[in-house]
């Protein structure tokens, strides 16, 4: 056995020698810390990283939360930090869109898809299937550094004189593709694109990874059937991945061409200051198409890993088996079929054949079955459970809430008819941001408070992680409830000013109450930012191997596992992950065989 | 251990599969791309100059050659086996310098980044073919340098079947690109 799990470790390419005392071969600081490759140690690369982002991203929405609040009040603090974007103490215009589309870049990508299935799938997926690392350790640490690079890249967009780019983050052409309309259309859109490019091949290293180690190293036992639903999450997220982000690599290369080379796949007919282009024939259109197809399974890039660790995280926590496995799975699986098919709902208003378009809105209606699907399965896992309200618990119930709140926005989205009139507006945003942006965070933050000591070895702050969590739910709801309101009265996203219109005026005090509840929100974050570093040193000490009790693979291995994860053998597995309350006991690891009187699931 | 060792493919030669299928993904994309615009006013076709014919030949020919030059390997006929890489790496070289002649040849015919045809769409199709091309020469001047200098001790043949088969899918990806430009692009 011991020579089989030998080679099934050095067929991983690695050399992991492992020897009884947990010696571990000589690693040199840069080997262990920086250039490692640990899936491990890159998990914990890519979620500092996603950190620092969202400190940056965070902090961007609370500049131009300043602006939508108090249009016409001065705060010359801004001035002291920002120069001329900020000239009297007020947001310039290219300032606040380059502040818009940076928000939403570093969110989207840098946070929600690296910093989020770039931590837990490193993290959890060998832990969680039984292996030793990922199938190629060194493309995994290359995804992380390319990563890396389109982080410094993106970042040093931000400092260039003429600023980030500017034109949203979906980069729509023609504004994106002339350098001649703007100041962020300048430099700043180049290094957006190059950013993105490098991005784009960093997250399809670690897809590639994660599908194959997933498929090909799981530990004897492991069928796919008995994976934890977060390891299924990560895989369908891996898919949607290698499948999509290629086509934004398309779209982004052909907008690279008319940017710089003088080509026309997206320009068409174009009089900018009084100059007449020569560009003709393009389509602004493909574009859209292009940035689309990877743009929607984007969503759900950014939703499914989350889904899957509330799913482990509520049955943990509610001490009972998960409601549905299979229904689970199953619902999995057509959420990821149907993200490759809805994409065109994003498109509704630009012109698009209104029979296609009934099409889209069918197939966008249609997901609301395995969603739905899911969070009854989420309800009554939680239904007459034991529950334990540790932080990740009330993380994850957070997220169904939200989740079910945002979900029932989409529907009114969906519709094309009722698109015309909302789209555009606030609206669009109140529910993308819960449903996406805050939803996918509660995910987030409630797997790095469970998985956090198995990443460190210690425990977070419990009431600091209280105050992050009512404060951040009770703040993403008066956010964004109000923001609905707005949008069905019109109100349009994306502007800077909307005192002119006086049929605006009476959301003035609202949009102040969301910009103070912004400020607030956003220090919570910095309260969990705080408890993070702390308790990495300072957190109060694991002490046993399993503290939430829980059946999966991860918690067999040592508090803090060296590379390779396992001292001895690699746990053979006898059984599916969840079987906690069963024939009175509280929990049976996935590693106890099936004893002859067991009761069936 | 016996699933992961015994019945299942190689992992890397997995990793491999994924990534292929995830270049196919960017192709369908930009073909798709080429499909959708060429419908809109303006549109130029273009005819593709005849020195593609001997780049499709030089790679097609390649294919056969590494094939050859991985059977060598399995039988341990390392002698033949590095002639074969040889010349599967010269026949790379030859089909990108082909290439780069093909699109000379087409800027002599004043078929530049200007304006929005099949030709521009050919500059960046090809040229991203040509670039996992160059992707290939790499990795087989990677492995030939090996077979020359390395000392090798284990006659494990996974990294040469991982380059060929690599080898043989940008052979098929241009044979796809080719008759796509013939069939589609011609008109």
């Amino acid at each position: 056995m011991s020579e089989t799990l030998m080679t099934t470790a050095t067929v991983a390419g690695q050399a992991t020698t492992h020897h009884e005392e947990h010696g571990h071969h000589q690693e040199s600081f840069i080997s262990k810390y920086i250039f490692s490759m640990d899936h491990k140690t890159i998990a914990k690369q890519f979620l500092i990283t996603g950190i620092v982002w969202a400190i940056v991203g965070g902090l961007f929405s609370v500049l131009f939360r300043l602006q939508l609040g108090y249009p016409d009040r001065a705060f010359p603090i801004l001035e002291t930090f920002f120069g001329q974007w900020a000239k009297g103490g007020q947001i310039q215009p290219e300032f606040y869109y380059g502040l818009v589309t940076m928000h939403g870049t570093v969110l989207v990508f840098f946070v929600l898809t690296a910093g989020l299935s770039g931590t837990f799938a490193n993290l959890l997926i060998p832990l969680q299937i039984g292996a030793r690392d990922m199938a190629s350790p060194f493309l995994n640490m290359l995804s992380y550094w390319f990563f890396f690079l389109a982080s410094v890249v993106m970042m040093s967009s931000i400092f260039v004189n003429t600023g980030p780019a500017s034109g949203g983050w979906t980069m729509y052409p023609p504004l994106s593709a002339l350098k001649q309309a703007g100041d962020g259309q300048k430099i700043g859109t180049d290094l957006w694109l190059i950013s993105m490019a490098l991005f784009i091949v960093s997250s399809l290293l670690g897809g590639l990874n994660y599908i194959s180690t997933i498929l090909n190293m799981r530990t004897k036992g492991m069928s796919m059937t008995r994976m934890p639903l977060t390891i299924w999450a990560v895989f369908f997220t891996a898919i949607l991945g290698v499948l999509s982000f290629p086509v934004l690599l398309s779209g982004a290369i052909l907008l690279l061409f008319d940017r710089n080379l003088g080509t026309s796949f997206y320009l068409s007919d174009i009089v900018i200051n009084g100059e007449v282009l020569p560009n003709e024939g393009g389509s602004a259109i493909l574009y859209q198409h292009l940035f689309w197809f990877l743009g929607h399974p984007e969503v759900y890039i950014i939703l499914l890993p989350a889904m899957g660790m509330v799913s482990e995280i509520l049955s943990v926590n509610s001490r009972k088996p998960i409601f549905g496995y299979m229904a689970m799975l199953g619902s999995l699986f057509a959420i990821a079929v149907l993200a490759f098919l809805v994409w065109a709902h994003h498109m509704f208003v630009t012109g698009l054949n209104p029979f296609l378009g009934s099409v889209f809105v069918l197939l966008t209606l249609l997901i609301a079955v395995p969603s739905a699907i899911k969070v009854f399965n989420w309800l009554t896992t939680l239904w007459r459970g034991n529950i334990r309200f540790t932080p990740a618990a009330l993380f994850a119930i957070g997220f169904v809430s939200l989740f079910i709140s945002g979900g029932l926005t989409g529907i009114f989205l969906g519709n094309s008819t009722i698109d015309i009139h909302l789209h555009d507006t606030m609206f669009v945003v109140a529910h993308f941001h819960i449903v996406m942006g805050v939803a996918s965070f509660f995910g987030m933050y409630a797997g790095v408070y469970h998985w956090f000591p198995k990443m460190f070895g210690r425990y977070l702050n419990n009431t600091m992680a209280y105050i992050h969590f009512w404060v951040t739910m009770v703040g993403a709801y008066l956010i964004y409830w109000p923001m609905h309101y707005q949008g069905l009265a019109g109100v349009p996203r994306r502007y800077l000013d909307k005192s002119g219109w006086v049929n605006f005026n009476n959301f003035r005090d609202l949009d102040q109450m969301i910009t103070i509840v912004t400020i607030l929100v956003f220090a919570a974050q910095l309260l969990f930012v705080f408890n993070f570093f702390y308790s990495i040193y300072k957190g109060r000490k694991v002490r046993s191997q399993n503290p939430w009790g829980a059946n999966t693979l991860e918690w067999t291995t040592p508090v803090n596992p060296g590379h390779g994860n396992w001292e001895g053998d690699i746990p053979e597995v006898h059984r599916w992950p969840y079987d906690y309350g069963k024939d009175g006991r509280e929990f049976i690891p996935q590693t106890e065989p099936v004893s002859a009187n067991e009761s069936k699931h | 251990m016996s699933s992961t060792t015994t019945t299942k493919m190689h992992p890397h030669k997995f990793v491999l599969w994924v990534a292929m299928g995830s270049l196919i993904m960017m192709f369908a994309g930009l073909t798709s791309a080429f499909i959708v615009k060429s419908n809109q006013v303006g549109w130029k076709s273009v005819t593709l100059p005849s020195v593609f014919w001997l780049s499709t030949l030089a790679i097609v020919l390649s294919s056969g050659s590494v094939q050859l030059a991985l059977r060598c390997f399995r039988e341990r006929e390392m002698a033949r086996y590095r002639v074969w890489m040889g010349i599967t790496l010269v026949l790379g070289v030859v089909f990108i310098g082909l290439q780069w002649s093909g699109f000379m040849d087409l800027w002599a015919q004043e078929i530049t980044f200007r304006g929005s045809g099949a030709g521009q769409f050919l500059y960046v199709i090809f040229g991203l073919h040509a670039l996992h091309v160059v992707g290939g020469v790499v990795a087989l001047s990677v492995l030939l340098a090996k077979a020359f200098f390395g000392r090798i001790k284990i006659y494990s043949s996974v990294p040469v079947e991982i380059a060929a088969t690599y080898w043989h899918f940008v052979d098929l990806l241009w044979i796809y690109l080719l008759l796509f430009f013939l069939l589609i692009g011609g008109n």
